[in-house]
């Protein structure tokens, strides 16, 4: 997923869904989602791990801040993890992440539907039933018809744009054409049927049924269907002049806020919206009154606001600026308010096999032992602001995560004397010229001198080419034919999950089946049988464990390879006023505090 | 002067010669010893002067200096890095005898020597930008002021052209897009540089076209000028035998004027991130460097960049504007 200081986006268009067949452990029916957790002391990094201030006070408004406005507000056009979390204030979709710190927040738990879907024999048919009684923020009951529609504007990428495509590359009929796009289903505006409903891959039996047919098998549909995109929508409102891409100004609620007003790029104010039920919600405490989001551009002021109280969280939880930093972890008392998440990202460094001398897998394992990850993670911002050394690609808070390091290197400082070595057998012994592709971010040119500097100390001369921080992903380094032509050896790289599986994580980033000639996501084109068959039956095993330590095993297999120097998994320093209550970290969606269940001790 | 009629010229008898009497032989000051006698009464455009010139010796002689201290401009030094924070351990930006103006955030390289390398890229880039200004623009400017008529319009009309063009956002998206080319028989570091000189240079001769266009207008019609044409002197020799002498002044002044906003120019670039290749030293790059928060927790960093460009934008300035006094006394400042 996106997330803002990287700005980079994750349109993942697997033709091949890889398969699972079954329920995901851990989201079987019945299983509510209720916050639950002991109170967390107010020390350093309580959030992350527990509830702090737990209370059920009632009332008072939440200020939420941020330096940016989110992407969009319209659930299907949003690819910010922040702004996906800011979705659950106002949007329901079939199924929701759990409501809790910890581990317990990566569930998958039913939200509008009333147990997790259930799947088919073959793994491709997903049935789900929703709960009775919901109704939108204007009185109108909601039916499987709605979010059958909701999905339906995925589709018409023409308009609704920007968000995730999983449901489109999984949903289309007949499948998707070369670049991942449906020819056979264009959305519901060009949509000729009178109800709008042509989509023939989704069925709706009865009000309350709603039917998957995919195309593929995929065991995390429970996850996909987390996404925004399965919130519903109002047909006749969507197909007014308030509809359409004007939607995303006032998207109808089905949570306990709506808007009330929205100027974009400036603020957002959200009521309760007296048509949701609490008793129809497996989580939301929806505690405040009303909720006040405003866009402030100067990110010192942001910090400043929510050290002094004015402001409560910042929304966009990619950190506090480095002087903030130094402020609170120098202040016994503001460092006791911090937290200091995983956020979800591997920061890694990508070794192009097709470029030469990389071609040769013992040039890729010099680089692996010659690079510094402490320089990297200094670059970064610290072990706090920038995180953790990385010795696999997994990040902690993703299910298989384990620790294991395939290239011991005192502990992140280079080990020379490999390096070398492995020099010598790739019959470069004095080194050679490669260059390297970074953004031209500020965090993006200090690794990339980091790295230039700790490879230099084998004889690899690193030349740093910058691409626009804001294509970087897509442009820059995105298509294999431009990478080898411009000889990036090595490119610096982060990835995110969609959702926090082993196979949101893998799927694209290494599987040689999905290295695609735009948008592509395997930088460093890993083409690996080994990793290829693992990921295949990682995927299709159903027991989430089982399958958490194959995920492992996928990992160990792609460490082999040596076409990925994993450097750091991020972590963020957050803070919010001493007002709010009931704080604590999502773990599942970018490591973001929970808006939804935060409380306020005084208006 | 003329004595009013029928009055007595008593009062007006002195004799010249008595007044010389006494005094050593009369020589003629050329025109470079009377600028020259002129500057020298001007204090601030010396003291610029020495500053230029201490500059230029720093940019020459890099090398040696920063091997004085002992230290290299992109050696890291994480040790000195408080990894927490990634400040410089000790106060005031970790200054020591070691580093005598401390060191970097984030990586511990050594300001001092990355000060004085990023002189050299600054000096280097500023004065070949202005070479290329100063022929353009001085070909352009005789050509067109000398023969006027539709050659002079021509070319006034593309120097309006590019005075009016966007040419930060020009020369951001040039630098963009031909950034990583490399071209033959330069490093991929050096064909950047090259390509800031010519992007820097190319933007900046309309400035000094049309100073040198206007007194070509008016030296034209001098009398020098019409007895070479009419001893049957051609163009080319008017041109570079009897005009361009005369443009020396100018030409001299107004690029003293442009290297300062060459390096202002080529630090704009490189603090917008489309400068130097890392990791080459730079003055805007480290003020944009410092920008990214540091400034309030090392405020070293930004204060010693930030310094240099002050103080050599001033002293070039203060030298060019004392030079045109000297050179041309009448002119407007």
């Amino acid at each position: 997923m996106l997330s803002l200081t990287t700005g980079q986006r994750r349109v993942v268009r697997a033709t091949v869904a890889a398969a699972v067949l079954a329920v995901i452990a851990g989201c079987s029916s019945g299983s509510g989602g209720v916050v639950h957790g002991k109170s967390a002391g107010n020390v350093f990094d309580a959030g992350s791990s527990g509830i702090r201030d737990v209370s059920t006070k009632t009332g008072g408004t939440l200020n939420l801040i941020a330096d940016s406005d989110c992407d969009s507000y319209d659930p299907a056009r949003t690819y910010y993890g922040h702004c996906w979390v800011m979705q659950r204030l106002f949007s329901r979709g079939l199924m929701a992440y759990r409501s809790a710190p910890g581990t317990a927040g990566l569930d998958v738990v039913p939200d509008l539907a009333e147990a997790a879907g259930t799947a088919s024999a073959d793994g491709k048919t997903w049935t789900y039933k929703l709960r009775s009684g919901l109704k939108f923020e204007d009185g109108t009951p909601i039916t499987s018809k709605e979010v059958k529609y909701g999905i339906e504007r995925v589709f018409a990428q023409s308009v609704i744009n920007g968000g995730p495509v999983y449901v489109i590359t999984y949903l289309c009929p007949g499948g998707t054409n070369a670049s991942g796009g449906c020819d056979s289903y264009r959305g519901p505006y060009a949509d000729r049927s009178a109800d709008h409903l042509g989509l023939s891959t989704v069925e709706t039996p009865d009000d309350s049924t709603i039917v998957f047919h995919l195309n593929a098998k995929v065991g995390d549909w429970n996850y996909i269907m987390t996404l925004p995109a399965s919130t519903p929508v109002p047909i006749a409102y969507d197909q007014s002049s308030k509809g359409g891409a004007k939607y995303e100004f006032h998207p109808i609620s089905d949570g306990p806020y709506k808007f009330q007003s929205y100027s974009p790029g400036k603020s957002l104010t959200l009521v309760r919206n007296s048509y949701w039920q609490a008793s129809s919600d497996p989580f939301r405490k929806a505690l405040v009154d009303k909720v006040v989001f405003t866009v402030d551009s100067n990110d010192q002021d942001v910090d400043n606001r929510l050290i002094s109280n004015i402001a409560d969280i910042d929304i966009a939880g990619v950190g506090v600026q480095v002087s903030t930093q130094s402020k609170i972890l120098t202040n016994p008392q503001l460092k006791a308010r911090a937290d200091n998440p995983f956020t979800g990202y591997t920061r890694y460094l990508a070794v192009e096999s097709h470029v030469a001398p990389f071609d040769n897998i013992n040039c890729r394992i010099a680089v692996e032992y010659a690079a510094s990850k402490v320089d990297w993670q200094t670059a970064r911002g610290g072990p706090i602001g920038g995180g953790d050394i990385a010795t696999s690609m997994l990040p902690p808070s993703v299910k298989g995560h384990e620790d294991f390091d395939a290239y011991p290197d005192n502990n992140g400082q280079g080990d020379l004397e490999k390096a070398k070595a492995y020099l010598a057998k790739c019959g470069k012994p004095n080194g050679f010229t490669t260059h390297l592709a970074t953004s031209s971010s500020a965090k993006g040119k200090a690794v990339a001198a980091a790295v230039q500097n700790s490879l230099k100390r084998v004889g690899i001369n690193v030349i740093i080419d910058e691409g626009d921080a804001s294509t970087y992903y897509s442009e820059f380094i995105g298509a294999p034919s431009v990478v080898r032509k411009k000889d990036f050896g090595l490119m610096v790289a982060g990835w995110g999950a969609d959702w926090p599986t082993g196979y949101g994580f893998f799927s694209s980033i290494v599987d040689g089946r999905k290295i695609l000639s735009q948008g592509n996501s395997n930088y460093q084109e890993t083409n690996d049988p080994k990793v290829n068959e693992l990921i295949d039956k990682a995927s299709s095993t159903t027991d989430a464990d089982a399958a958490g330590k194959l995920w492992a095993d996928v990992d160990r297999a792609v460490m082999a390879t040596a076409t990925v120097v994993p450097m750091t998994y991020d972590k963020a320093l957050v803070i919010s006023s001493e007002n709010v209550t009931n704080r604590f970290i999502l773990q599942s969606i970018g490591g973001i505090y929970d808006f939804q269940a935060l409380g306020k001790t005084a208006p | 002067m003329t004595a009013p009629l029928g009055v007595e010229g008593s009062a007006s008898t002195a004799q010249p010669e008595a007044v010389l009497e006494g005094m050593g032989s009369v020589s003629g000051r050329s025109l470079g010893q009377i600028a020259w006698l002129r500057l020298k009464r001007d204090k601030a455009a010396l003291a610029g002067g020495a500053v230029v010139v201490l500059l230029l010796l720093v940019a020459v002689f890099a090398g040696p200096i920063t091997s004085l201290e002992g230290q290299n401009p992109n050696t890291f030094h994480s040790d000195l890095i408080d990894p927490n924070y990634g400040t410089p351990r000790g106060s005031f930006g970790g200054i020591s005898s070691g580093h005598i103006l401390g060191v970097e955030p984030v990586n511990g390289r050594d300001l001092f020597a990355r000060i004085v390398y990023g002189a050299q890229v600054s000096m280097i880039i500023a004065f070949l930008a202005t070479g290329v200004s100063v022929v353009i623009g001085v070909v352009a400017g005789m050509v067109a002021g000398y023969f006027g008529g539709w050659v002079d319009s021509v070319v006034s009309r593309m120097m309006d052209l590019l005075l009016a063009f966007p040419l930060l956002l020009f020369a951001i998206a040039l630098v963009a897009v031909l950034g990583d080319d490399k071209a033959p028989g330069l490093s991929a570091d050096n064909t950047r540089v090259a390509l800031l000189v010519v992007i820097i240079g190319f933007f900046s001769w309309p400035y000094i076209g049309r100073i040198i266009r206007g007194q070509t207008l008016s030296l034209r019609e001098k009398e020098y000028v019409e007895a070479a044409r009419s001893q049957g002197a051609g163009h080319v020799r008017i041109l570079f035998r009897e005009l361009l002498p005369n443009l020396v002044g100018p030409i001299l002044v107004y690029a003293t004027l442009i290297v300062p906003t060459n390096i202002l120019f080529e630090a704009a670039l490189s603090f917008l991130g489309v400068g130097v290749r890392i990791p080459r030293p730079s003055w805007g790059g480290m003020l944009s460097d410092a920008a990214q928060g540091y400034f309030q927790i090392d405020p070293v960093f930004m204060v010693v960049p930030g310094l240099a460009l002050f103080v050599t934008v001033m002293a070039f300035n203060l030298f060019g504007d004392g030079l045109r006094d000297a050179l041309d006394p009448r002119s407007n400042r």
